[in-house]
C-alpha cells in the first residue's frame, strides 16, 4: 500500500448493518473528517489476512473494534497488543473466525508486528441486523475519538 | 436395561467463517440426533433492499460477506441485468471473470492454509502450524494477497470493492494498468502447482458419499457467472427456473431456513460440485494437476476438498493470466441500464459455491421485491447428512477427539456462517 509510513495508521473494523459492530468504521469516519496530517486512517471487514497485510512495516497501528465480553456496553477496553496477547473469544463478534484477535497472533508468530500496536475494544450490547448504534456506545464515540488523537500528540 | 446415551457438545466451532451450533446425540452407541443450528437468517438484506433503488443492490449485497463481496456483486448485477435486458460481453465480461478469479484465489488460499490444514497436520490453529511450518504458511498468505490485488485493483479497494455497477464498471483499466498483477500471478500460479502437491499428501478420512452435486455449467469455460444449473443427477434447468426445482425448509432447531431440491433433499454446491461437473473446462494445467493428485475427474470424499480448493486457485491463476494476455481496454466502461419492470435472476458461483439472486423492480428501477440464497445454507442438510454417517464410524473415539473430528467434516464445506447468518455457535453433545 503506497501511504506515508511516517503516519499512524487507525484501521476501524466493523460491519455498518450489525448495529454496534459499526462502532469501529464510524470511529474512522470520524477521524477521516478531522483530516489530521498525523493519520492515516482505513475501514476494514476485519478479515484476519489482510488486516496483516495494512499493518505490514508500520511503526504505529491503532485498531478499533467492536467487542462482546462480559463488561457493561460502552466500556472501553485498551490492550497494548505488544505486550499482551488479545484473547480470541474478547473479539469474536467480528463475523470471520480468522479475524482480528487471529491476524494479531499470527503476525507475532511470524515476527511481523508494527512496533507500536494498540488495540481499542469498544464493548457493544447489540450485534443484531441494523444501522443503528444503542445509545451506551454512542456516548462512548467522542472520548475514543479523544483517546486515539491523544496517542499521536 | 438401562439406555446409555452420550452427548457431544460443542459450544464454539473454531476455524469456521462465523460462528455455529451444533448438537449431535448418542443413544446406545446409535446417532439419534444432529442438529445444526442457525440462529439468524440474512433476511434483514432482503428487507433492507425493498424500496432501494436497483443500482444500489451491488454496494448493498457487498457487506453480506467480508470474504466473498464480489460473489454478491457479480449475483447481484447479473439480476439486474436479467431484468433490464442487458448483455455485458467483451472485455467488460472479462474483467469481471477476472475479478472473481481475484476472489477465489483469497477466499480459498484463507481457507486452505489457514482454516483447514491445520486439521491435517494435527494443529489446534494456524498461528501454532505457523511456529513449525512458516515457509509454508508464508506462502498461503502471499498466495492470499495475490487474490486481494486483483480485487483491490480492479474493485476500486481491498474491502468492500465499490467499482463494480450494472452494466460494467465506474471504471476500467488500461492494459498497462493491469500489467503489474502478472509478476505476483505467475509466481502464485506456481504457487498454488506446490499447494496442490502438498495437500494431495495429506491423510484423508475414507468417506465417499452418494451426493448430488449442484453447480453452473457453461458450454466452454469453468464457471463464474454464467451457465445452466446441472446437477450430478440429471438436473438440467434455467437459472431463472431455480425456484421451481429448490425450495428452502423451515427447520425446527433453526431460524435459517434450508435449501433442498423440491422431492429431492439434499445437495452439494461449491468446488467439489463445480470440479465434478465441469472437470473438462479446467485448463489443460489445472487438470493435469488435480489428475497427478489422484482425482481423475471425480471426488466424492469431502476431506478432499482441501485439494479441489487448491485446483481451483490454480485455475484462477491460469485463468487470470490468460484474461490479462488478450485484454484491450473497453470502449466504455459500462454498457447503459434504464430501468424498467420485471423480474431478474442470477447465479453465480462464489468461492463456497452457487449464490443465487432474484429481484423484482417496478418501472422506475426501485427494488419491490429481492431474494437471496446463500452458498452455505444450500449446503446445511447436507453437512448435517455428513454428520449422521460420518459419527458412526468413529463411535469409539474418545469424546474431544471424536468430538474435533466432527469439526473438521463441517470445515470441509468452508461454511460462511456470516453469509448464512451471523451469529452461529456449534454444540456437539454427547451423554
Amino acid at each position: 500500500m503506497n501511504v506515508p509510513d511516517n503516519t499512524s495508521l487507525v484501521v476501524g473494523v466493523g460491519n455498518l448493518y450489525r448495529s454496534d459492530d459499526a462502532v469501529g468504521i464510524l470511529v474512522a469516519r470520524h477521524l477521516q473528517e478531522l483530516a489530521d496530517p498525523r493519520l492515516h486512517i482505513l475501514e476494514h471487514s476485519g478479515e484476519g489476512v489482510s488486516l496483516m497485510e495494512s499493518w505490514k512495516g508500520r511503526d504505529h497501528v491503532i485498531l478499533v473494534d467492536a467487542v462482546s465480553s462480559d463488561a457493561p456496553p460502552g466500556t472501553l477496553h485498551c490492550i497494548n497488543a505488544v505486550e499482551e496477547p488479545v484473547p480470541a473469544k474478547f473479539l469474536s463478534c467480528s463475523s470471520h473466525n480468522f479475524g482480528l484477535a487471529e491476524a494479531i497472533e499470527m503476525s507475532r508468530a511470524l515476527d511481523q508486528l508494527p512496533r507500536r500496536l494498540q488495540v481499542f475494544g469498544i464493548e457493544g450490547e447489540n450485534f443484531q441486523p441494523g444501522e443503528r448504534l444503542s445509545a451506551k456506545v454512542e456516548a462512548i464515540l467522542k472520548k475514543v475519538i479523544d483517546k486515539i488523537l491523544q496517542q499521536v500528540s | 436395561m438401562k439406555k446409555k446415551t452420550r452427548n457431544i457438545k460443542v459450544d464454539y466451532l473454531a476455524r469456521v467463517e462465523g460462528e455455529g451450533a451444533l448438537h449431535i446425540k448418542i443413544e446406545d452407541d446409535k446417532v439419534s440426533d444432529v442438529k445444526l443450528k442457525i440462529f439468524e437468517p440474512p433476511r434483514f438484506f432482503e428487507a433492507f433492499l425493498r424500496d432501494r433503488d436497483f443500482r444500489e443492490a451491488p454496494d448493498i449485497t457487498a457487506r453480506i460477506c467480508g470474504i466473498c463481496p464480489v460473489a454478491y456483486q457479480m449475483s447481484a448485477v447479473h439480476a439486474m441485468e436479467n431484468a433490464l435486458g442487458v448483455k455485458v460481453d467483451g472485455p467488460l465480461r472479462d474483467l469481471r471473470r477476472l475479478i472473481y478469479c481475484g476472489e477465489w484465489i483469497e477466499s480459498h488460499a484463507l481457507h486452505i492454509y489457514m482454516l483447514h490444514a491445520p486439521d491435517f497436520l494435527g494443529y489446534e490453529d494456524a498461528i501454532r502450524m505457523a511456529k513449525d511450518h512458516k515457509d509454508i504458511v508464508e506462502r498461503g498468505l502471499k498466495l492470499k494477497k495475490t487474490g486481494n490485488e486483483i480485487v483491490a485493483l480492479l474493485g476500486g479497494r481491498e474491502i468492500h470493492p465499490i467499482n463494480v455497477r450494472v452494466g460494467g464498471f465506474y471504471k476500467v483499466f488500461s492494459k498497462n494498468d493491469l500489467e503489474p498483477l502478472k509478476e505476483n500471478l505467475k509466481w502464485a500460479r506456481d504457487a498454488a502447482l506446490e499447494t496442490v502437491r502438498w495437500t494431495a499428501k495429506f491423510p484423508f478420512q475414507d468417506f465417499e458419499q452418494d451426493y448430488e452435486f449442484v453447480a453452473l455449467n457453461h458450454p466452454t469455460e469453468y464457471p463464474f457467472n454464467e451457465g445452466r444449473l446441472v446437477s450430478s443427477k440429471g438436473l438440467d434447468i434455467d437459472v431463472a427456473e431455480y425456484e421451481n426445482y429448490f425450495e428452502e425448509e423451515h427447520v425446527e432447531h433453526s431460524n435459517a431456513l434450508h435449501s433442498v431440491l423440491k422431492g429431492g433433499g439434499s445437495y452439494f454446491v461449491g468446488p467439489m460440485a463445480r470440479f465434478n461437473l465441469n472437470f473438462d473446462r479446467l485448463s489443460p494445467m489445472a487438470r493435469q494437476a488435480a489428475e497427478e493428485a489422484g482425482l481423475k475427474g471425480a471426488c466424492r470424499n469431502p476431506f478432499q476438498s482441501i485439494i479441489v480448493r487448491s485446483v481451483e486457485v490454480l485455475y484462477a491463476c491460469d485463468e487470470a493470466l490468460r484474461i490479462l494476455e488478450s485484454y484491450e481496454k473497453p470502449e466504455r466502461p459500462y454498457i447503459e441500464a434504464e430501468p424498467k419492470e420485471g423480474v431478474g435472476f442470477s447465479c453465480t458461483e462464489a468461492p463456497r459455491g452457487i449464490l443465487y439472486h432474484r429481484y423484482k423492480i417496478d418501472g422506475d428501477g426501485k427494488i419491490l421485491e429481492a431474494k437471496i440464497v446463500p452458498p452455505t445454507s444450500q449446503n446445511q442438510k447436507t453437512i448435517e447428512n455428513d454428520l449422521w454417517n460420518f459419527v458412526p464410524k468413529y463411535m469409539d473415539l474418545p469424546q474431544d477427539k471424536l468430538t474435533w473430528q466432527c469439526e473438521q467434516a463441517i470445515r470441509n464445506y468452508d461454511p460462511c456462517i456470516s453469509c448464512a447468518t451471523h451469529f452461529l455457535k456449534l454444540d456437539i453433545e454427547r451423554t
